[in-house]
């Protein structure tokens, strides 16, 4: 009896999550255009934010496989190094897309995944991805340029604001009462318009640089994207760069600098970046790592003029057009080799080596494999995966019950929970259905019966020698699950070497097939068991249909 | 309902024959591979390009474009070596090559030039895939493994359920489904691609499994039959499961064969080699996997016997 409680109570949790990780297949959702994505609406969203996430194949999208050229590189670090530079650059250049769910992964030494589900500009995407890393020194302008620049901004924008609809936002009653406030307090009659003082109102300066709180982000994003926007600055003598984005906490306060668009110096001039450590006898820096640079012979020229003409300046370093550290100068430094110093941690600095190295790449990165798959195909994709597996849902179905009558019934229950619990499980597991993938489905549909089809036969097979049907019944399972399990086994060694030497779908198709073994063992075993015995117990039977 | 109800076949009796029956298939099939200089691969394990474009026409009055019209304007402009297959469905065309280098955006920006008034829609790229020499080579390298290895683990698994010689048995039969199915797939001129191989792997996983299905009853009825010979105990027991052999393999068929009537171009090659599959898996759990323990058991008792006699 205990053996049965314990089954009641897995079974009851098989269904509970197979139900609750397929309600989002029927919970409103809102379409994002920009980036091809669903969400669950908001009110339900306290339910579960979990999705069915549709692989490339199947919404449409691209996945490029970049190789790192480390023919020339010789040590094992420098070898790291420049994969994580070009992966820097790569991740770099994604941030600046808006594609929702990027993955960019390494594969073996020398090999980058990219995948870009949703994508629909192919083109702009792979030219942004193959062009190579442009790092630059900019100075950054002084507090007292960088207050001018905002009024400049606020004044040039309160002309061009109507080209910018997005920035309507701001014309509500919350910025009026800001505006109210300040009016007070500088005590001016005149009632200023919302239009008046965007830029004011969107950054707070600082003495170090400006910022942007995580609300107003997306909004400049926009503005400083846009072209005449950033004409408008050039013809003033400035650039608006944003710094990296804070990836532990993403709604931080964003930081901006105000630069000069002219780069002093360019990543081209520097010969070598590596973390240091500070010597005892190193008064500033005892035992604090410190980032290490070395310019060729032009490079160490104008870095020298550089420094000396703009002492206790900063000097921010550019990776493609993304502020990463803008440090003080301190001193006129000769002969090339500089430092920077500050409270860094080593994993800080080592970032920043990557960075500095990532604009020099020592070592080219070529596209080896680039796979695009349009909105259309994968949509007929769809539409065609789902047909083939009602059809073949429907055809295994019919002919379970006309061969197994009664007990066939009871097969076809199990295959449905099985289905939907292999949706329920790439719900909650996050991964990706792909087309390979209800390809291993419907494989599952076929052999999922397979399981069922083994009890019933010995279930027969013991009935024609004579025993009771309760009795057939119970060495029927007890004899057919030693069988599914060494079967069920050998299948699962397969889908694992699958999953392992696959790439993308395929592995998709590896992780179907597990869910789905496990889940037709679970099925057939358990909760086929439990219908029968339910049946069974009730009367004392001596017939079975089956 | 029963199939095979108390069948009584000599299968142990048929096993020389069905030697030579697979051993003529997969001869044949290494001839035509020899022929074809090799397994054809597609651009997954060889590079090349593989682009899929649906150039619809902007408005009514303007006519699909047809094959040659495609096949003329790659020309025109210096690309021979393209092969342009049709979907009528979809109205789209397939462009291959087997270039090494990059050209499908050149042949896209070339379709844009020659047919302006196909080319305006959103959705002109189905799906293009270009897949370098070096990542070819690397795949390639990959899928072998991926099968040698699965065949290793195999063994080990069976070697430690049942005995050593079952798992060399099941490897070999495994062996045998994988080079039968390569030698029909040569022969239908397929191509063997990422989808290939993995339903390659997959028949590897319904072949074991049956095998195995197979291995547990003779293991059963060696116990319960111990005092008849082994030749009758392997052919009562491929016996007794017969109905179960059967249904399941024709359950897996209708499933297949949903996936290759109507799962699509993209699905179809993995379905078709699916079908192949299927067939030879069922037939090698008997007529590999058990004959060659039942030869081996042959030879142990010959050596024996003539062990005895010195």
């Amino acid at each position: 009896m205990r053996r049965n409680t314990l089954r009641t109570v897995a079974i009851v949790v098989f269904l509970l999550v197979t139900f609750f990780y397929l309600s989002p297949l029927v919970l409103p959702k809102t379409y994002d255009k920009t980036t091809n994505t669903e969400k669950i609406k908001k009110p339900f969203t306290f339910w579960t934010e979990k999705l069915l996430k549709l692989g490339l194949d199947l919404r449409g999208g691209m996945e490029i496989n970049l190789y790192v050229d480390l023919s020339e590189i010789h040590t094992e670090t420098e070898r790291k190094d420049a994969v994580k530079a070009a992966v820097e650059v790569i991740q770099n250049r994604i941030d600046q897309f808006g594609v929702a769910e990027p993955s960019i992964q390494t594969v073996g030494e020398d090999k980058i995944v990219v995948q870009l589900p949703g994508l629909r500009d192919f083109s702009r995407a792979k030219d942004l991805i193959g062009k190579t890393a442009l790092l630059e020194f900019k100075l950054v302008a002084t507090a007292d340029e960088t207050q001018r620049v905002i009024e400049q901004l606020d004044l040039w924008l309160s002309q061009n604001y109507q080209n910018y609809p997005f920035l309507n936002v701001l014309n509500d009653a919350d910025f009026k009462d800001d505006e109210i406030l300040k009016t007070d307090t500088e005590e001016e009659t005149d009632k200023i318009e919302w239009h008046q003082e965007i830029m004011s109102y969107l950054v707070n300066s600082g003495v170090q640089s400006m910022t942007v709180s995580h609300e107003n982000k997306t909004l400049l994003r926009q503005l400083l994207k846009d072209e005449a926007f950033k004409n408008a600055l050039v013809e003033r003598g400035f650039q608006i760069l944003p710094n990296k984005e804070n990836l532990i906490n993403p709604k931080a306060d964003l930081e901006l600098y105000v630069l000069y668009p002219t780069a002093s110096l360019t990543g081209s001039y520097l010969t070598n970046a590596e973390t240091r450590m500070g010597g005892q006898g190193d008064f500033m820096n005892a035992n604090k790592p410190y980032v290490s640079l070395k310019f060729n012979r032009e490079g160490s020229r104008m870095f020298e003029r550089v420094t000396a003409q703009n002492l206790k300046r900063r000097l921010a370093i550019v990776l493609d057009d993304v502020v990463y550290v803008a440090p003080v100068i301190q001193d006129r430094i000769r002969g090339g080799e500089a430092q920077i110093t500050g409270s860094f941690t080593l994993e800080e600095c080592n970032d920043l080596v990557i960075v500095l190295k990532a604009g020099n790449l020592p070592a080219p990165v070529e596209i080896g494999e680039e796979r695009i798959v349009g909105p259309s195909l994968g949509s007929d994709s769809i539409k065609q995966g789902a047909k083939a597996v009602v059809i073949a849902v429907v055809l295994v179905m019919i002919f379970m019950v006309i061969y197994y009558k009664l007990s066939g019934i009871i097969s076809v229950i199990a295959l449905f929970l099985k289905i939907g619990f292999i949706f329920a499980a790439l719900t909650y597991f996050e991964a990706t259905l792909t087309l390979p993938g209800i390809a291993g489905i419907i494989l599952t549909i076929g052999m999922a019966v397979d399981a069922n089809v083994l009890i019933f036969e010995r279930i027969k097979e013991e009935l024609k020698v004579g025993k009771t049907v309760r009795n057939s019944i119970d060495a029927g399972f007890s004899r057919a699950i030693i069988t599914i399990v060494d079967a069920n086994i050998t299948t699962l060694i397969t889908a694992a070497v699958l999953y392992q030497f696959g790439s993308g779908s395929v592995r998709g198709f590896a992780v179907t097939l597990t869910i789905g073994i496990l889940a037709s063992m679970f099925t057939a075993i358990l909760v086929s068991r439990a219908i029968f015995d339910t049946f069974v117990s009730n009367k004392n039977r001596d017939t079975l249909s089956i | 309902m029963q199939i095979f109800e108390n069948s009584n076949f000599d299968f142990m009796g048929k096993r020389k024959m069905c030697y030579a029956i697979s051993a003529i298939i997969i001869v044949i099939g290494l001839i035509s591979i020899m022929m074809n200089g090799g397994l054809k691969y597609n651009i997954d394990f060889e590079g090349g390009l593989s682009l899929e474009i649906a150039p619809h026409p902007i408005d009514k009055n303007i006519d699909y474009l047809t094959v040659d019209q495609v096949r003329d304007a790659l020309v025109k402009n210096n690309i021979t070596d393209a092969e342009i297959q049709e979907f009528p469905v979809s109205k789209s065309f397939l462009i291959r090559t087997k270039s090494s280098t990059r050209i499908g955006d050149t042949i896209v920006e070339i379709i844009k030039a020659e047919f302006p008034e196909h080319t305006k829609g959103e959705n002109l790229i189905r799906s293009q895939e270009e897949v370098g020499p070096r990542a070819g080579a690397d795949l390639r390298k990959k899928a072998v493994n991926a099968v040698l290895i699965s065949l290793l683990f195999i063994l080990a698994y069976v070697w430690i359920r049942f005995k050593f010689t079952w798992g060399i048995a099941a490897a070999l039969a495994l062996f045998h489904d994988t080079l039968i199915t390569l030698s029909i797939l040569s022969l239908a001129g397929k191509e063997i691609g990422m989808t290939v191989l993995a339903a390659l792997l997959t028949i590897v996983g319904y072949s074991i499994n049956d095998t195995i299905v197979v291995f547990d009853r003779i293991r059963e009825d060696l116990k319960i039959y111990r005092k008849d010979d082994e030749y009758h105990v392997f052919n009562r027991s491929i016996n007794e499961i017969l109905g179960r052999t059967a249904i399941t393999s024709f359950t897996t068929l209708l499933a297949d064969m949903a996936l290759l009537i109507f799962g699509g171009q993209v699905i179809h090659d993995f379905a078709f080699t699916l079908l192949i599959g299927i067939i030879v898996g069922t037939y090698s759990s008997i007529f590999i996997a058990t004959a060659f323990i039942m030869d081996t058991v042959i030879a142990t008792k010959k050596r024996s016997k003539s062990a005895v006699k010195k």
